[in-house]
């Protein structure tokens, strides 16, 4: 007989979701207003959207709830409301289109907002014309997959648009697949911890395709950050690590492809940086390992700051930059170790694919340039060719112990 | 007449073989420079200092010394009831089209087949007009006096000041100015260098990462968009016509 009730309470704890209700919402169903289901409905039920618009203002969520769009419904923000707020754990909403959200100086309107949510899910929605996309804060465990994020368009001004992805206080994220552009940054983090953002496309974003800061120990993976308009910064975070990234296309007198401000103890490998005008400016940085990255048809492939230290650069292929490395000082404390450099012109007499002389990535005009940036009109003049070649012969200016010591003959192929 | 002056100017130019031996050296030295080198962007790199060095040292020297040569047939033909605009233009358009020539052939046909990429097409043209700009700063140069060592002398020195003296000139203002904006001033000071406008058209193909990271909405627009690639292009086309046109108003004043 216990034996019995036991069993009873067990099947009636695996009976249990199947309690949670369907409610179809639809303007020509039973329940038209999205509001209406979203009030009627109980903690774990299913909230099905058909086709149609919806124009309801402000969706409050303070329950467990799946949100679920058939065939992307658009819930319309009219301009003035945040369209979903929800407060609550264990809230799916997916397969939305949500437009037009209502845009403030004081208040950050989402189409999304997350408050104090753990077990949270955003998949396969559309934004548009929203003012900040995804807004979370002070919460965890959450995955935000595969939307697409379009914020306003022809703003100009930074203050107009909101950013992407927008964290603040949160830990466990999951951030994959998405497509962020034309916010303000793409994806935005401050105090968000032991998160994963990989395989996002984040483009034309008014300021950073990425930017963080005090966000310690995240991983990013596989992310391209195209042609934005300050390209990526990362600030005052330790742990950080960073595969398989494209840094392309981020042009302009402030864009750094990958800014790195105050980062220590991080890693950043198999990144490649195309056509950018400075693929990584370090400051303050400290005990970070680049490796295994290409620098490809950059204007500067790498300014490292004389406030950097214990960094260490090796197989790096550096091609066809503009300027391979410059500082503005000159003590290095870094170390440089067998990258390719194709402005190496040393010889290799043992055979092993190891130059025989160091190389020094740091030419003459180049910090003529850091210190006159209009200098930089008369790069591949013949006289800055005749400056550069009597510096290598006598090095004046360059940092002397800014070198490789043991430069790759032929560069790394990674296809 | 003229088709006939300028094919026996042409005739007389092929005669003495300097020009060929010209084609063959630009063509011995951008064929090695594509194969030394694995990648074709940065052979044309290398590439570029013999386009803004060599090809305007050459042209410049070579027209001197063919129209002091020639400046007993001048005579000759200006004895003869003929347009000294006809005779002038049949010169002129002769060493140009041969140099023009051995230069196609020596480095615009084996850089196209090779790396013809969009860096590679703006050096074959910038360089072409290079020639055609020093060929007449040449006509500028001979025309000016009767002396042939003074006039390879101001040839020379036309050559050392826009490769070499004029940057450093320019340099040295960017260093004492450099407190100041520049933007327009900088492009005003290339405006007046040939062999700059051809690097300038070069740098926005090559370097275009590091161009744009040049402050100022008034460069960046100008660095950003094909008009510099015009402006560079239009002005040295300017550079042609100038000290043509000085040459051709001192060969019909003069008295010979």
């Amino acid at each position: 007989m216990f034996t019995g009730a036991r069993l009873l309470i067990l099947l009636v704890l695996a009976a249990g979701p199947a309690w949670a209700r369907v409610i179809t919402v639809g303007p020509s169903r039973q329940v038209s207003s999205l509001q209406a289901a979203v009030a009627a409905a109980q903690a774990g039920d299913t909230v099905q959207v058909h086709p149609g618009t919806y124009r309801e203002g402000n969706i409050l969520i303070r329950k467990p709830l799946y949100l679920v769009g058939v065939g992307y419904p658009v819930i319309d923000g009219e301009g003035k409301y945040e369209i979903f707020t929800v407060a609550a754990t264990d809230v799916v909403i997916r397969g939305f289109r949500l437009i037009n959200t209502g845009s403030a100086s004081i208040n950050d309107i989402a189409a999304i907002k997350g408050l104090d949510v753990q077990r949270m899910k955003i998949l396969d929605n559309q934004f548009e014309e929203t003012f900040f996309g995804i807004h979370l804060s002070n919460s965890r465990q959450t995955l935000i997959e595969g939307n697409t994020l379009r914020g306003t368009s022809g703003a100009r001004a930074e203050q107009d648009v909101g950013n992407g992805i927008h964290l603040w206080k949160c830990d466990h994220i999951t951030i994959r697949k998405n497509t962020v552009t034309s916010h303000r940054d793409g994806i935005y983090f401050e105090f968000v911890t032991r998160s994963l953002v990989e395989d996002n496309y984040s483009h034309q974003n008014l300021r950073y395709g990425l930017h963080f800061m005090f966000s310690h120990e995240d991983e990013y993976h596989n992310n391209i950050f195209q042609n934005n308009g300050s390209g990526v910064a990362i600030m005052y975070t330790r742990g950080v690590t960073m595969t398989g990234n494209v840094f392309e296309y981020n042009q302009g007198a402030a864009a750094y492809a990958l800014l790195l401000k105050d980062i220590s103890d991080s890693r950043i490998e198999r990144c490649q940086f195309r056509n950018n005008t400075v693929a990584i400016y370090m400051e303050g940085s400290s005990r970070c390992i680049l490796q295994d990255n290409g620098f490809r048809e950059n204007g500067w492939a790498l300014k490292i700051q004389a406030s950097c230290d214990n960094n260490t650069l090796t197989r790096n292929n550096f091609i066809r930059n503009t300027f391979d490395v410059a500082t503005n000082g000159s003590l290095s404390l870094n170390t440089l170790t067998s990258n390719y450099w194709d402005k190496y012109e040393g010889y290799d007499i043992n055979r092993d694919g190891v130059g025989d002389v160091p190389f020094h990535p740091v030419s003459l005009y180049g910090m003529i340039v850091e210190r006159m940036p209009t200098a930089v009109l008369l790069w591949r003049s013949f006289l800055v060719f005749l400056l550069d070649r009597a510096e290598k012969v006598v090095p004046a200016v360059t940092p002397e112990n800014l070198k490789d010591e043991k430069p790759a003959m032929r560069s790394y192929d990674r296809g | 007449m003229m088709l006939r002056l300028t094919k026996h100017a042409i005739y007389d130019i092929l005669r003495n073989r300097f020009v060929l031996f010209y084609a063959l050296f630009l063509l011995v030295i951008t064929f090695s420079l594509f194969s030394l080198d694995s990648d074709p962007g940065k052979a044309v790199l290398s590439l570029l200092n013999i386009v803004l060095m060599v090809v305007p040292l050459v042209s410049i020297i070579f027209t001197t010394i063919y129209f002091f040569n020639s400046y007993e047939f001048i005579e000759l033909l200006l004895s003869q009831p003929i347009d000294r605009k006809v005779i002038f233009f049949s010169e002129f358009l002769a060493v140009c089209l041969a140099l023009s020539v051995a230069y196609g052939v020596g480095v615009g046909l084996p850089v196209l087949l090779l790396g013809g990429d969009a860096g590679a097409v703006y050096l074959v043209g910038s360089g072409l007009l290079l020639t055609w700009v020093f060929v007449a700063l040449a006509f500028a140069a001979s025309v000016s006096t009767r002396d042939k060592a003074k006039g390879i002398g101001v040839a020379l020195l036309f050559w050392f000041y826009f490769g070499l003296i004029y940057d450093g000139f320019m340099l040295y203002i960017i260093y004492s100015f450099s407190d100041y904006p520049m933007e327009k001033l900088t492009l005003a000071l290339i405006s007046l260098n040939p062999v700059d406008l051809a690097r300038m058209v070069i740098l926005l193909k090559l370097d275009i990462s590091a161009l744009m990271g040049y402050t100022g909405a008034f460069l960046k627009d100008f660095f950003g968009t094909s008009l510099g690639i015009v402006y560079s292009l239009g002005l040295l086309l300017v550079w042609v016509l100038i000290p043509m046109v000085y040459a051709l108003r001192r060969f019909l004043g003069k008295d010979v």
